[in-house]
């Protein structure tokens, strides 16, 4: 039997044959775009379609951003250019613009000497703000992230560093009296104390304290009025104070309407419905018409403040609903999990719940930042030069009369990059923070 | 916390308000509210005396003083003499227009973007990204000026359209793009509009009774009957059947054209020479006037309209001598025509149940038809697009969250993929998809108050705007804006709230 095999089979092969190359129709470029652009009729339909608007648009759009006219010092210079060299007629952006005025697209009315300073302020800003958001720096460098905010504060309106000093001292003082009275009295007088002190002590104390520690020691440098902010500056330092100022206060607002205390969540509930009822815009309008109303005769304060706390309130108000949907999402075993361990309310919060519930919330509270930042265009209507009031200002000058779409388009893109990084981030975090076991 | 402890022997002490968890809520809760009512007194107390110091006072009897200002875009009749309560009736109601119309584009074009992005189309998947980011990241404001901007300065000016201009209008000269906003045909009604309602009734009737039938003999016999086909044949067939009966019948039906100070049996070009103005007798968006616009303007005559109510208001306006020319039904008794007033030997079709009125170029704007102010568009689109892209995200997590296992399931019973989609996929994902949807509504409401922006007279450009400089009445005018805003924001989320209670699982 063994030489049978000899005879009816002439070959055997006794090696494999190389892997081959898939067919040319089933492998690399090819396969993927008939698998992703011509699976069948429909689909070689709208592959067309979306070609048709893709080729649409750029046709439209390309030659005016490419053939843009950069060095002009105004619209008919750029027209007279644009007619020289390209011929009458022709689609040309005039970005020359943005060369011109970019500082008050920027800046608003800043003095242009003092420029350092918001730009060191916003340095401080990244340094502070990066503990926070990257987990891998070193946590002493919270403390710097704690005093940016009034350091910051002294270098966009300046004059004298001892009025922000002694408003950071009324902190301190709550904090001495949470600390010094929480082992005497019990948490509860504690905490009462706490915020009470602060409050009374700036009311009364901080603004004759300040000026006192100025005889004594000057430390000024030029005093910038509200008024001659404008421009992305703006922008930035009133969305960055409400995203700052209005997490604390939502956080509370969500335990309020979280809480079993009768009294204290229909006050939560009332607030939040009735700031997020109602449009921002009639909230600005409130700040600007009415606020003075609401405070003792005779006290008038700064426009640009009236809207921070207004704009605060109001992101508060949504991040309260994002929380709440965060604390409600996580088991109830949780909550008996803390109070099994016998934690007080607080520690509870601080320790088992907030940690969790937070995490579910980022995203939402993302998105109400990024809500929030985009919302700063607002303030135009009552009267502060944000991105598009300074384009308006723009457009009223002789030189740059009739410009629109280059403003538009810069504004627009500076808005972009903020408004994409920040949900960007907020991928990463969520992705970071997951605990799950996929 | 509510853990409780076991109730101590002795009688109450004051420090229990403190430390004893079952008082220590009160003694918070009284706290809380002493300090509430403390802040409310303060400020109120304040308000009292800013408004004695600059001598006003807090009442809402501005609303029944003369607006004295124009409103251009209006839903009810209004004009400068009307009350300011009016003009905010009409701010309001034109805030609700551009919502609701607001609240169905942005349905629409978010759904599409929403499906059309989990396309297995890498190219149409990728475009729609684009244009979801693009709109989320970017200020509504921002979206709604360049909106507005482009409509402005981008569109060509109404006398472009004449010849040689440059200029056309588009679906078969029916829609005229300008600078000065939108043109497009606006129906008339016209004999007959009434039965055509009632069909139209009666059909949608029979497609309920049709799918409650179908549903019951799926339920006893398990057969399909064509649910889809039913109702659209349902709907489409009579009315078809109904329009063209009647436009066959009484739409055929001419009138004579009457006129004062003409002579009996010319045409309507000679009385026309005759004439130095004509000013016709006609009621507002009827297809007999309408006929009878056409037929002057087919003579190349230039008139007036004076809009009346009934046949019988034009007699009697005819009587009066404020019009000299107006059309009346042939079987109108000879008494009644108007005195002085012969018959023209031209006449008039009595027209279709519903006809449409394209806009044509006047002398320096489009005639006719309905104008939809670039405010109105540049506010709708912008928000449309805005609140879509919102949409759209809302649902494709809704698409995504329906398990695959779902749709495997679905085929493995054999269930066709259509079916699949409206029977197992649709009503889970709309679980997870209608909440936001209505909170972007809300959102879209809320938005609108960026009229401002282009200025659209919206609630809050006249009872929130021009009221408030008129009157200097901040405190009421804010007061009262913010009410409406805020019972709008309840009424839709209490909508939300219903919604959700019936959709929600029922769980044990």
């Amino acid at each position: 039997m063994s030489d049978t095999h000899a005879q009816t089979v002439s070959f055997v092969r006794e090696t494999m044959l190389p892997e081959a190359e898939p067919p040319v129709g089933n492998r690399g470029a090819i396969l993927w775009m008939r698998e992703n652009l011509f699976s069948g009729w429909f689909n070689i339909l709208m592959t067309l379609v979306s070609l048709y608007v893709i080729w649409w648009a750029l046709a439209h759009t390309m030659p005016w951003v490419f053939n843009g006219i950069w060095n002009a010092g105004s619209l008919t210079e750029c027209r007279e250019i644009r007619n020289a060299t390209l011929g009458e007629g022709a689609s040309a952006a005039c970005w020359a613009v943005l060369g011109d005025r970019w500082q008050q697209l920027m800046f608003g009315f800043y003095p242009r000497e003092l420029y350092w300073r918001p730009v060191l302020a916003f340095v401080i800003f990244l340094v502070a703000i990066a503990p926070v958001l990257f987990a891998g720096m070193p946590r002493r460098a919270l403390w710097i992230t704690a005093l940016s905010p009034f350091v910051m504060f002294w270098l966009l309106w300046g004059g004298t560093a001892w009025f922000p000093v002694s408003i950071a001292l009324g902190f301190v003082l709550g904090w001495a009296a949470l600390r010094a009275l929480a082992p005497i009295a019990g948490p509860l007088v504690a905490v009462i104390v706490a915020a009470a002190l602060p409050i009374i002590y700036w009311f009364y104390t901080a603004g004759p304290l300040a000026r006192e520690l100025e005889q004594v020691v000057a430390l000024r440098i030029e005093y910038v009025p509200s008024q001659d902010f404008g421009g992305f500056m703006l922008s930035f330092i009133i969305g960055i104070a409400g995203i700052i100022l209005s997490l604390p206060l939502g956080i509370l607002l969500a335990l309020g309407r979280q809480s079993d205390l009768f009294i204290i969540n229909k006050i939560s509930v009332g607030f939040i419905e009735v700031i997020r009822g109602v449009p921002l815009i009639v909230w600005l309008f409130t700040a600007s018409l009415l606020l003075n109303y609401f405070l003792p005769p005779g006290t008038n304060f700064d426009l640009m403040l009236r809207v921070i706390i207004m704009v605060t309130l109001f992101a508060a108000a949504y991040i309260a609903e994002v929380v709440r949907g965060g604390l409600a999402a996580l088991p109830k075993g949780q909550y008996e999990a803390a109070d099994a361990l016998g934690l007080d309310y607080w520690k509870a919060m601080r320790l088992i719940i907030l940690p969790q519930a937070l995490k579910i919330s980022i995203p939402g509270i993302v998105n109400t930042f990024i809500g929030l930042f985009k919302d700063t265009t607002l303030v135009v209507f009552i009267g502060l030069f944000d991105p598009i009031g300074l384009s308006n200002a723009i457009r009223a000058s002789v030189e740059w009369n009739g410009i629109y779409w280059e403003l538009f388009v810069f504004i627009g893109l500076l808005f972009f990059i903020c408004c994409f990084s920040m949900s960007r981030y907020s991928l990463y975090l969520e992705k970071k923070l997951q605990r799950g076991h996929n | 916390m509510t853990t409780t402890s076991d109730a101590p022997k002795a009688g109450f002490r004051p420090s229990q308000l403190i430390y004893d968890t079952r008082y220590r809520s009160l003694t918070i809760q009284v706290i809380a509210f002493i300090a509430l009512m403390l802040g409310l007194s303060w400020l109120v107390s304040n308000t009292v005396a800013n408004l004695s110091a600059l001598g006003k006072d807090f009442d809402f009897g501005f609303l029944g003083q003369r607006a004295g200002y124009d409103i251009n875009q209006r839903l009810i009749e209004y004009d400068s003499a009307s009350s300011h309560g009016r003009a905010a009736l009409v701010g309001i109601l034109n805030t609700l227009l551009v919502a609701a119309l607001g609240c169905v584009l942005a349905t629409i074009v978010g759904v599409l973007a929403g499906v059309l992005r989990l396309s297995k189309n890498w190219l149409i998947a990728k475009l729609m990204a684009v244009y979801v980011e693009g709109f989320r990241n970017i200020p509504v404001l921002l979206w709604i000026l360049l909106i507005f901007a482009l409509m402005t300065e981008a569109t060509p000016q109404p006398r472009d359209f004449r010849e040689g201009g440059g200029a056309s209008m588009i679906f078969g000269d029916t829609v005229a793009i300008t600078n000065r906003g939108v043109f497009v045909p606006a129906p008339a009604w016209g004999n007959g509009s009434l039965i055509l309602l009632i069909v139209l009734v009666l059909s949608l009737v029979a497609v309920w009774g049709w799918r409650r039938y179908a549903h019951k003999t799926q339920e006893e016999t398990g057969r399909i009957l064509p649910i889809g086909w039913g109702t659209l044949g349902l709907l489409v067939v009579p009315l078809t059947i109904a329009f063209l009966a009647l436009s066959m019948t009484s739409g055929r039906v001419t009138q004579p054209i009457y006129v004062a100070g003409g002579i009996e049996g010319a045409s309507l070009a000679e009385f026309g020479a005759a004439q130095q103005g004509i000013n016709a007798c006609a009621v507002p968006n009827s297809t007999e006037s309408l006929n009878l616009r056409r037929a002057l303007r087919a003579e190349g005559l230039r008139f007036n309209v004076v809009p009346v109510t009934t046949a019988e208001e034009a007699i009697a306006a005819a009587e009066a001598g404020r019009c000299n020319i107006l059309s009346l039904p042939a079987s109108t008794d000879a008494a009644t025509v108007p005195a002085g007033a012969v018959a023209l030997s031209d006449t008039i079709q009595r027209g279709s149940p519903v006809q449409f009125e394209s806009p044509v170029l006047g002398g320096f704007n489009f005639e006719g038809g309905l104008q939809l102010r670039n405010s109105l568009i540049a506010l709708w689109l912008a928000l449309s697009l805005y609140t879509g892209a919102f949409i759209a995200e809302n649902v494709r997590g809704g698409i995504l969250s329906v398990s695959k296992g779902q749709t495997e399931a679905a085929f493995a019973l054999g269930i066709k993929p259509s079916r699949t989609m409206r029977l197992v996929i649709l009503p889970q994902a709309l679980r997870v998809i209608i909440p936001p949807m209505i909170s972007q509504y809300l959102n879209l409401t809320k938005n609108s108050s960026l009229a401002i922006a282009v200025g659209y007279m919206d609630a809050r450009s006249t009872l929130g705007g021009i009221t408030i400089n008129q009157t200097g009445k901040e405190l009421e005018g804010m007061l009262l804006l913010g009410l409406f805003y805020l019972v709008t924001s309840l009424v839709i989320s209490s909508a939300m709230n219903l919604y959700n209670s019936r959709v929600k699982l029922k769980e044990r």
